[in-house]
């Protein structure tokens, strides 16, 4: 984090239109940067507040000059140019200013007084918002542009989202490596003589750096002590160039003449090592026999050929360590790519890139501390796994057993509710007191059974006119709204509401609810201004009854119900605002009546 | 009986599963309404033989729910005699479908076995059946028919219901409903009763089943046949009665005051107005972990990890 306190000092020239710059000391701190040149006599010194930038630019990584140009706030292209020693001193003070100017573009938003300050960006940025939500631009219409709040007032309670468009147009997204692998780089041939050119980039060396820890060990070990960069770097391509060649053979009969070329012929040490403790890490009771049947790479025609040639396994022990598996390397590419670039050093110098890179892997060894106890678990795991139930004691369930005393109270809990929505009235005196012994009952039931089977069905079961009756009482609740609601599950009241009448609940809910936001955060009321919003709030919040009501009343009788049900909770709310208005302004004039009598 | 594989089950094929209301003391007590047992018994008949006649692949099992045991009184697959009106040799009592003949047989057959089991009068009061035990036996119906394979009649549970619920079998009813609604299977619920019924009314609701309580008894054959003879899959074409929804307000388990907010005990999900240090339904205690943690330091301290 850079806090305020902070300052960077870098060397630098400060460059005037195309003059070659003058050469000087660069200090920059939270607010500020100033530049003193190493010949006071040689031009200007400056000194510059970094609210009065706007913007920076810089060029390239890579590119002819590491410059840094920070442009005046409003003016087009005019700006201060320095140019750095290096990319990485120059990206130091970029972030710094990044950093810097961040903090201003959101002071002025606080110190602003009125609308006329705002800037053009942040103007857009609310016009961008507007457009893409049209609730929210609904509101603003209707609040704004109506005059019940101000555009200032409208916009702090939503900070988070201004807020939140600001961070996603300023983070940049780190880049990735590569998801080519560094094997598809092929080496060019001239056809006249036996010269291979490889082409390595430091974007290339950082990526073999990462996907092969055995080189980067021997670079970090070789270089400069045992042997130049570019030494090293020829053995590589010497080796790779014997891998295309995909011969084992040769290959190791070269590794038998250099040990240092046989590091990069043989498998990469490191990582086989990793792959190792990789495995130790799986449990031991997988059962691999058991997924055999869904390799199919062992079948004839499957399976990936490299560079057209098939990879055919053969016994010759000696020489598998000189070849390579197409598996493992993309498998290996694959891991790097999707880990990321985790150090963020500029890709200049090979070496220091290769330090970065080896510290950053000491870091996570210390963190991995898992293999100590692994040894231990893995044999816990294996006793675990390996046991045999029936040998084993019965084992206690490992929960409590749910002990409920009475289920009555469930019963009575809920059982009132409903059956008051069923409007059963005579529900209380439902209890029929029945005096009959166990022997009468049955007897009557018994005398019922043998009625039936004497007597048969009867040939009419059902009355025309009783039929009738019932249909004609089923139709009739049907048929009515009572009976429709609650007939889908999913299916909310507001669903079956003229789409209009909803838009309009809808609608007056979320500004109801925007209002009252802004009346009850007016509390206390300790200035005028304050006073004045309330005010114009509470004329807004009177309003809306009678829309209110209003949408009560264009409804269907039937619907009439639901509608009130839903309209109640924004009246209640608004009750309650307007009650605690009428107190407050009582409160107010009798404190202000106090003080004009003293 | 070909064997099921071979019928053409389409989606309009029901199994129905009725359970029928057999608490003695709720009939003798309903006897002087408009309803009497026997008159129930030849409407519930007339409805079984038309949902029978609606298809022939139709099948239709039907459960007695006793004050003391729940029983299988009839299965139509298993039945051995056509249900048709004129097939009638095997009694020598009125004239009727044999099957009907099959199914008051059973009937009493269950009611003499449920009058063994009873031991003491019901005393004062009705009392309740046994509809958690014939809505289970139902649910095993039906998942022993899911397993006969892919295809199967659609199955619907009917609840033909007039005892008052019984409180003490609240557990077990709301997991019989609660696994109905697991396998899709809905329960309608009839209720002949003088009361509306709790119990019918939350399983018709969670399940998507019809409830419904017919205002003229006399008239339960023209509301079995108008509303619950439909096959579920006709039934997304018609409006049918719903009910207007369940409060699921509940009221607290301390002094039984509806309450919109509330203490649930996290073990047995017991409803209170207000804190209680333990559980007055499954004796959970609370609140020691937390406040007591600072005293006992001698004892389960959470380790540093
Ligand atoms: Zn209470
Ligand atoms: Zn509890």
């Amino acid at each position: 984090m850079n806090s305020g306190g902070e300052t960077v000092v870098k060397r630098a020239k400060y460059k005037i239109a195309k003059a070659p710059g003058n050469s000087g000391i660069l200090k920059m701190n939270a607010e500020e940067f100033a530049f003193s040149p190493n010949d006071p006599t040689s031009g200007p010194r400056l000194r510059v507040r970094f609210n009065t930038i706007g913007a920076h630019r810089v060029t390239k990584d890579g590119s002819k000059t590491a410059l840094l140009n920070l442009l005046k706030k409003g003016e087009g292209s005019e700006g201060y140019i320095f140019e750095f020693e290096n990319f990485s001193d120059r990206n130091i003070c970029r972030d710094f200013v990044t950093n810097a100017l961040e903090r201003y573009s959101e002071v002025p938003k606080k110190d602003a007084e009125g609308p006329a300050q705002l800037s053009t960006e942040e103007m857009e940025r609310r016009i961008k918002l507007l457009q893409e939500d049209s609730e929210l631009m609904k509101l603003h219409k209707q609040l704004v542009i109506g005059g019940i709040l101000t555009e200032d007032e409208f916009w702090a309670t939503r900070k988070k989202l201004l807020d939140g468009g600001r961070k996603r147009t300023s983070s940049t997204q780190r880049v990735g490596f590569k998801s080519a692998m560094i094997s598809d780089i092929k080496p060019l041939t001239d056809g006249r003589t036996n010269k291979v050119t490889f082409n390595l980039t430091p974007e290339i060396i950082h990526q073999i750096f990462a996907e092969k820890p055995a080189v980067h060990h021997a670079f970090l070990n070789y270089v400069p002590k045992k042997m130049s960069e570019k030494d090293f770097w020829t053995k590589y391509c010497r080796a790779e160039y014997l891998h295309s060649t995909k011969n084992a053979v040769a290959a190791a009969a070269e590794a038998a003449e250099d040990e240092d070329l046989a590091v990069f012929l043989k498998q990469d040490y490191i990582l086989a090592g990793e792959a190792r403790s990789k495995i130790r890490k799986v449990d031991p009771t997988l059962d691999m026999e058991a997924d055999q049947g869904d390799d199919y790479t062992h079948l004839p025609d499957h399976g990936n050929a490299r560079d057209g040639n098939k990879e055919i396994a053969e016994s010759q022990t000696h020489y598998d360590q000189y070849k390579r598996n197409l598996m493992q390397d993309l498998n290996r590419h694959a891991a790097v790519v999707l880990e990321g670039r985790t150090l963020d050093v500029v890709t200049g110098d090979t070496r220091t890139v290769a330090e970065a890179l080896a510290r950053t892997k000491q870091v996570e060894l210390a963190n991995d501390t898992s293999e100590k106890n692994n040894n231990q678990e893995r044999l816990n795991r294996v006793c675990r796994m390996t046991e045999i139930e029936d040998l084993q004691a019965t084992r206690e369930p490992p929960v409590a057993p749910l002990c409920i005393k009475d289920p009555r109270d469930y019963f009575y809990s809920q059982q009132a509710n409903a059956l008051k929505t069923l409007g059963d009235a005579a529900f209380g005196a439902g209890y029929v007191k029945c005096h009959v012994s166990k022997q009468e009952a049955y007897t009557c039931l018994r005398e019922s059974i043998s009625d039936i089977k004497s007597v048969g069905l009867q040939t009419s079961i059902i009355k025309a006119e009783v039929a009738f009756k019932v249909l004609n009482s089923l139709t009739h609740n049907i048929s009515s709204t009572k009976y429709n609601l609650g007939r889908n599950n999913q299916e909310t009241v507001l669903d079956r509401l003229p789409s209009r009448t909803r838009d309009d609940l809808l609608n007056h809910w979320t500004s109801i609810q925007e209002l009252l936001k802004h009346f009850w955060s007016s509390y206390p009321i300790n200035t005028d201004h304050l006073s004045i919003k309330v005010d114009r709030l509470k004329d807004a919040m009177a309003g809306i009854y009678p829309k209110l009501q209003e949408i009560k009343e264009s409804v269907q009788s039937d619907l009439r119900h639901q509608v009130s049900l839903l309209v109640q909770p924004m009246v209640q709310a608004l009750d309650a605002a307007f009650a605690h208005y009428d107190a407050n302004l009582q409160k107010r004039r009798a404190k202000s009546g106090k003080n004009g009598s003293i | 009986m070909a064997p099921i594989a071979s019928k053409l089950y389409t989606d309009d094929v029901s199994l129905v599963v009725l359970l029928l209301d057999t608490n003695p003391y709720f009939w003798t007590s309903s006897s002087s309404s408009s309803l009497s047992f026997s008159h129930f018994i030849s409407h519930v008949l007339s409805f079984v033989n038309s949902i029978l006649l609606l298809n022939q692949l139709n099948q239709v099992v039907i459960i007695a729910t006793g004050h003391n045991t729940c029983g299988y009184i009839y299965d139509s697959s298993l039945s051995s005699v056509s249900s048709s009106i004129s097939a009638n040799e095997s009694s020598g009592d009125a004239k009727m479908p044999a099957f009907c003949s099959e199914v008051l047989k059973s009937l009493e057959d269950f009611v003499k076995n449920d009058e063994s089991l009873s031991s003491v009068d019901a005393g004062n009061g009705v009392g309740s059946s046994l509809l958690s035990g014939s809505l289970s036996m139902a649910l095993c119906y039906v998942q022993r028919v899911f397993r006969t394979g892919p295809l199967h009649p659609q199955p619907r549970i009917l609840c033909l219901h007039g005892s008052p619920d019984g409180p003490e079998q609240y557990v077990a009813v709301m997991n019989s409903i609660f696994s109905a609604q697991r396998s899709m299977v809905p329960v309608d619920s009839c209720v002949i009763g003088a009361q509306h019924s709790a119990f019918l009314q939350q399983a018709s609701y969670i399940t998507g089943g019809v409830y419904l309580k017919p205002q003229y008894l006399d008239g339960l054959f023209q509301y079995l046949s108008t509303v619950f003879a439909t096959d579920l899959h006709s039934r997304k074409f018609i409006q049918l009665p719903k009910p207007v929804g369940v409060d699921f307000r509940a009221s607290c388990f301390c002094h039984k005051n509806t309450i919109d907010m509330g203490y649930i005990c996290s073990v047995c999900l017991s409803i209170f107005c207000m804190p209680h240090k333990k559980c007055s339904t499954c004796g959970s205690e609370y609140g020691q972990a937390q406040s007591d943690a600072s005293t006992l330091s001698g004892q389960k301290r959470k380790e540093p990890s």
